[in-house]
């Protein structure tokens, strides 16, 4: 797990300085952990630092240095740390860190911040405790291990004596840091498990809050970019005089073409600067430009599909190899062969992309941005600006969502740019239609399964072969098939214990930019392996819940990498984070027991259960389903049970799976992003709708299952079970079975 | 051209273009962001503020028709951010990345106006032109009814 390097007084110092009447503890710590995202071209290795301020006056700073966009990081990372440091919770100040590499990996994607840095915060937290412990031990000439860190304070019970944090600062700078720290045990946790209110709540119930797109520095001006309709696409012609003659615009700038990959580099097309947003969008319209469409001109939804599915009916690249499938096949006394397709999709923050920038005396520059990422924004930044790293300073907002789409910094560059260009600072605001059309959208994809039973109904063979264009393609312009990165979410991973399985990848090219989207590819892999399943319940006239446990087998822990897969276990071991058929089965069991499975359910309701394990965290649903008289689907209530192992905020956990399940069932009415002539045809939430309160059901119930296990993300994997359970339900309720997302191109919703 | 306007109980003259929405008069010219911008089209909310009583999606309003109006935007739905409906979203911490409530916040406190005591039909009807992509629409459903008991 991980290690602290231990750091020479010396190094210390020099690393951290001491802060005017306060201590800085510094730690340095390694993790061997790898970074959750495997695709990007800068993955880095490197692992997280994690700085706590103890000041004088008693209070502690704790540098908050990841990204909070909803999932309440900004309160379960002080949790943790406190918890550790017996800080109270009412003399904590958090503090947003910058982009800096002496954090180690920033990067707020893959569901990674507690279950791969629990260990480095409480090692934080620890290490703070005990350097205060040893100032009181040796200002009061009693050994350490006599005092113990209480409620703000160390304590020495044998003469009674007590010395606040603050008190202890300037003999705790004479310390050295400790070289082996111990862990609290669960029983003395006073944050760690308990649903701390969220730090954020009065500034964001009173209008306070800063996000990215709330930035405003001296002298801005305001910038709205139209961009090529196709990904690659350049100039032809510009015509800017109408344009000019916009009261309030200042200036009409053209941006340098979209490189290919497009990396995260800013996309090209023309901005137009002005004196307020307003201005800046009505001179926007006015532009007349004539666009080369460039190679990804022809790209059709409609064509692109057929093609998509065919690659997945042929024999694909086999990833995994158990048994003879073909044998199987061959004996069984059924065969049953079903596809699924699910189309691109848009993150669709309600905060679209937004970023402000200045450049600096020194030839730098300063951004402030809703990212994810604040370190990719320094690289990207430096590499369009030909500057260095270290002279690109991140300030991180607030994120109003981003499930994704702001691990992306092209809007920052895009800012940096222009600030540069203008000679001003600049803050550039994505329209709601810029953020649709020209984002990084979740893949489209296309899947085949076959299965033989035999005459009892048990599942013998398995063949699936899913195809869809990669997220490499951003990174690599020769990219054509699934990575090995891609297949691990919710693909080879796959729990069942079927003798014979083969699961093979077809190779698509991509014609948009792809990019993440909360739990990436387990949305469509989830959304085939659990429908189908309940296809095959039905075909062994089974119940849906005990044919899912019939197929999850024994207890046992699966190791695809023993059968010949790529597998990356999100960069976590299977020692530590094994893929355990038990857990998932108990959180299959408490899922139906929540919903009351089996029971007598109102005349055309159905119930439908899915589960699946992703990010480490193994999370089940149930969802009762009717059909109204207008045959809209309505999604009556939601049953949702989560294994995601030592959990630190419960009340945040419930919230991820509550927004998880409106996540999930958006994507599964409604979501599609399709694109004609190289353009992506929708634009704004009339034509990409999401779920309304009119749709939400009436209720979402959450059961965080207790397990004594190292935690496991949770931002991420409450959404692939929820589609599978709609449409399960309705197959339930109707008899019809929908293979095809969103639902809302079967006329349901 | 000068358009005169209360702005949170402030007399306001703004000169600019009639047809800027508010929003963006709000924001841009006036330096209060509390309020947001989510689509531009008067299609998620995220921009609601309060003309006269009224909610109206202020990305569509211009500010040529709030002259003489009186706004109240989420920065003075109350002085110390106690409104009953800020203090139930707080109690049951229903904000996730929190960016939609301010237009969430000031449909709700509309809706409590109008109707002291909603049913979930009536939070259904008054609230679904409000979008939240986290999802936080039990919570909201369940925090209108605490603030409709609070206020009671």
């Amino acid at each position: 797990m991980s290690r602290i390097e231990q750091l020479s007084r010396r190094e210390f110092l020099q690393r951290t300085g001491k802060a005017g009447g306060g201590l800085v503890l510094a730690l340095t710590l390694t993790s061997a952990c790898q970074p959750g995202r495997e695709d990007a071209a800068d993955a880095s290795v490197v692992a997280p630092n994690v700085y706590v301020n103890v000041r004088d006056d008693g209070v502690v700073e704790i540098y908050c240095h990841r990204s909070e966009m909803g999932q309440g990081i900004r309160t379960c990372l002080p949790q943790i740390i406190a918890d550790e440091m017996e800080a109270n919770w009412d003399r904590i100040k958090l503090i947003q860190a910058l982009g800096d590499e002496k954090y180690g990996d920033q990067n707020t994607d893959g569901s990674t911040s507690i279950r791969q840095q629990f260990d480095l915060l409480r090692t934080a937290g620890a290490s703070a405790r005990e350097m205060l412990i040893a100032a009181a031990a040796a200002t009061w000439g009693v050994p350490a291990a006599d005092c113990v860190a209480r409620e703000h304070a160390i304590h020495h019970a044998a003469s009674g004596k007590s010395a606040g944090f603050g008190d202890l600062v300037s003999a705790a700078a004479d310390m050295d840091v400790p070289e082996d720290v111990s862990f609290k045990s669960p029983d003395e946790y006073r944050y760690i498990g308990k649903s701390m209110d969220i730090i954020d709540g009065f500034a964001m119930t009173t209008g306070q809050a800063n996000y990215g797109i709330d930035t405003v520095l001296p002298d801005m001006l305001y910038a709205s970019i139209e961009r090529c309709p196709a990904v690659g696409g350049t100039v032809k012609s510009l015509d800017d005089t109408a344009t000019k003659s916009i009261a309030g615009v200042t200036a009409v700038l053209q941006l340098p073409d979209a490189t290919s990959p497009p990396l995260f580099n800013p996309l090209g097309g023309v901005a137009v600067l002005a004196e307020n947003t307003w201005a800046a969008q009505q001179g926007r319209e006015a532009l007349d430009i004539e666009w080369d469409y460039g190679a990804n001109a022809e790209y059709d939804s409609a064509s692109y599909r057929e093609k998509l599915m065919q690659t997945s009916r042929d024999a694909g690249r086999s990833v995994l190899n158990r048994g003879d499938v073909e044998v199987a096949f061959g004996d069984a006394a059924t065969i049953h062969e079903a596809e699924y397709f699910a189309p691109h999709l848009s993150q669709a923050p309600m905060e679209p992309p937004a970023a402000a920038a200045r450049m600096t005396d020194d030839g730098g520059c300063e951004v402030w941005a809703c990212t994810q990422d604040p370190q990719s924004a320094q690289q990207t930044v430096a590499g369009v600006l030909g500057i260095d790293k270290s002279k690109v300073k991140v300030n991180v907002t607030l994120l109003g969502g981003a499930f994704g789409r702001k691990s992306k910094p092209d809007f920052i560059a895009e800012a940096a740019w222009l600030a540069k260009e203008a000679g001003h600072p600049v803050k550039v605001t994505w329209t709601r239609e810029d953020d649709i059309r020209h984002g990084y959208l979740h893949s489209v994809s296309a899947q085949c399964i076959k299965a033989g039973l035999d005459a009892d109904g048990n599942t013998t063979a398995w063949r699936h072969c899913t195809a869809f264009p990669s997220i490499g393609s951003t990174f690599d312009a020769t990219a054509t098939g699934p990575s090995a990165g891609e297949l691990g979410l919710g693909f080879v991973d796959n729990p069942y214990a079927i003798p014979n399985m083969r699961l093979e990848a077809g190779d698509a090219t991509a014609h948009l930019r792809i990019g993440w989207l909360r739990s990436v590819c387990n949305v469509y892999h989830a959304f085939a392996n659990c429908s189908f399943v309940d296809e095959l319940a039905y075909l062994a006239g089974a119940d849906p819940k005990d044919y899912l446990l019939r197929l999850l087998g024994p207890p046992r822990h699966v190791d695809p990498t023993a059968e010949g897969a790529e597998y990356g276990n999100y960069g976590q071991g299977l020692d530590t984070h094994p893929i355990d058929t038990g857990r998932i089965a108990a959180v299959v069991e408490e899922v139906a027991d929540m919903a009351g499975w089996g029971r007598e359910l109102p005349p055309g309701h159905g119930l439908g259960i899915a589960v699946h394990r992703s990010f480490l965290t193994t999370v089940g649903t149930v969802a009762e389903v009717s059909v109204s008289d207008a045959g809209k689907l309505v999604v009556h209530e939601l049953w949702t049970a989560i294994d995601a192992g030592t959990v630190i905020n419960p009340d945040r956990v419930k919230a991820q799976m509550e927004g998880a399940g409106i996540f999930g069932m958006s994507l599964a009415l409604h979501g599609e992003i399709t694109a004609k002539g190289g353009a992506v045809v929708e634009g704004n939430y009339d034509s990409y709708p999401v779920v309304r309160m009119n749709e939400a059901p009436a209720a979402i119930n959450v059961h965080i299952m207790d397990v004594d296990a190292p935690p496991g993300g949770v931002g991420e994997p409450g959404v692939p079970p929820v589609a599978p359970a709609i449409v399960n339900a309705y197959f339930a309720a109707t008899g019809n079975r929908v293979r095809e997302l969103p639902l809302r191109n079967a006329g349901l919703a | 051209m000068a358009f005169d306007l209360t702005i949170n109980g402030q007399s306001i003259s703004l000169d600019v273009d009639p047809q800027m929405p508010l929003l963006w008069a709000l924001r841009d010219v006036v330096g209060l962001t509390g309020t947001k911008f989510g689509c531009g089209k008067a299609l998620c909310g995220a921009c609601n503020v309060n003309v006269d009583g009224q909610v109206v999606r202020s990305c569509m309003f211009p500010v040529s028709a709030a002259a003489g109006k009186n706004v109240t935007t989420i920065e003075s739905l109350s002085e110390q951010g106690d409104h009953p409906v800020q203090v139930a979203w707080r109690k049951l911490n229903v904000p996730q990345c929190g960016y939609c409530q301010s237009g969430q916040i000031i449909s709700a406190a509309a809706l409590l106006e109008r109707n002291p005591n909603p049913s979930d039909a009536d939070i259904d009807n008054a609230m679904s032109g409000n979008i939240c992509r986290c999802g936080t629409y039990t919570r909201i459903r369940a925090a209108i009814h605490r603030a409709a008991e609070d206020r009671s």
